[in-house]
């Protein structure tokens, strides 16, 4: 691997070990996560009714990690840091196998 | 408008399952796929297989740096998105597939964005992003190599690129309740319409979020000017021809 290339991989790895502070910036300073806040009862809280069409897509799929955390929506904050920086790999796994199979089939008669 | 009403707006640039109408979503499906199509065949004309790991990377990056949440104090959070420098250095067709890539992994895995939702998201931050940063650039920069023009075009590359991003995903949002009713004129699906829907998400992007982004932009696009700016597509002689 170039030296260049291996700079980069760095990055990308001290990346997936600083992404907790993704989620303990907005706990500190108040803001909502990104994730549970579009929640059925949310919007029944709001609105006082749930759209039809929406109650019936909102859980049409369970995802295995739900919001990058192990102990779903509302675990504690050192749960969800864990599992923030396991999904961070993850992520990257999973981004890197998908390309090289993509990669793979595009590129099949070079090499 | 109490504020709570807009906040669950704010930061659905991911949009879950449940909130755009089927007449939205399957079309949607379908440019998204058209789109991936051409990207690969481009992709394959234009790149090698020495490209590969930077595509595995600019994935990766995509997926990282979407973790970032930064927070509106009191409010929500939103984050980068990364397809603008990516679009400047492996091409917006590679950032097109990257993206999508991290998109798609979001969906399934972590329930970030809705299955349904995959051909609606990926058109917004892998398609749409990608080339309007692109554009941008080149627009702003022409074939100048000045330090201070490369730089603002690259500011405003992913600072554009982002605004039209969640700009598209508020209208995707505001014409549901006008084409998606129930028989008692209800919405059946994302209930505000374009007036709350596109203020909410605009402001808080042209605001901050994508401010960040033209600076993360503009940052990555320096260290590789410095260290290998032979791999920079936007910058090759030939890239306003490739496109």
């Amino acid at each position: 691997m170039k030296r260049f290339e291996k700079k980069l991989w760095l990055g990308i790895f001290a990346m997936a070990v600083l992404s907790p502070l993704g989620i303990i910036l907005p706990e500190k300073f108040g803001a909502e996560g990104a994730w549970g806040e579009w929640g059925t009862d949310t919007l029944e809280k709001l609105l006082g009714y749930v759209p039809g069409g929406l109650k019936k897509t909102a859980d049409i799929w369970a995802a295995p990690i739900r919001a990058y955390s192990f102990g779903g929506e509302g675990a504690v904050l050192s749960t969800r840091i864990v599992s923030y920086i396991v999904s961070a790999f993850i992520g990257i796994v999973l981004a890197y196998i998908i390309i090289l199979v993509i990669s793979r089939l595009l590129f099949k008669h070079e090499k | 408008m109490p504020l709570t009403k807009t906040r669950f707006l704010e930061n659905v640039m991911h949009i879950p399952d449940g909130y755009l109408s089927p007449q939205t979503y399957i079309p949607l499906y379908g440019v998204s796929i058209v789109v991936w199509r051409m990207a690969l065949k481009k992709i394959r004309d234009d790149l090698s297989a020495k490209h590969i790991p930077y595509l595995a990377m600019a994935a990766a990056f995509s997926f990282l740096v979407q973790m970032f949440n930064i927070p509106i104090p009191g409010g929500t959070t939103g984050h980068a998105v990364g397809a603008g420098i990516i679009a400047l250095l492996l091409g917006p067709w590679t950032a097109v597939i990257a993206v999508s890539v991290v998109l798609i992994i979001q969906a399934f895995v972590f329930g970030d964005g809705g299955i349904t939702a995959i051909g609606a998201n990926c058109f917004n931050m892998a398609i749409v992003m990608p080339f309007v940063a692109y554009w941008t650039f080149n627009l702003l920069r022409g074939l100048s190599q000045n330090t201070v023009r490369v730089t603002v075009a690259a500011f405003f590359s992913g600072y554009v690129g982002l605004s039209a991003a969640a700009i598209c995903t508020a209208f995707m949002f505001g014409i549901q309740p006008v084409i998606a009713s129930g028989p008692d004129g209800m919405p059946l699906y994302a209930p505000y319409p374009l007036s709350i829907a596109i203020p909410a998400m605009a402001i808080e992007h042209l605001f901050l979020f994508s401010i960040v982004e033209g600076v993360m932009t503009v940052a990555l696009l320096k260290y590789f000017l410095k260290n290998e700016s032979t791999l920079i597509y936007a910058m090759k002689e030939t890239s306003h021809e490739k496109i």
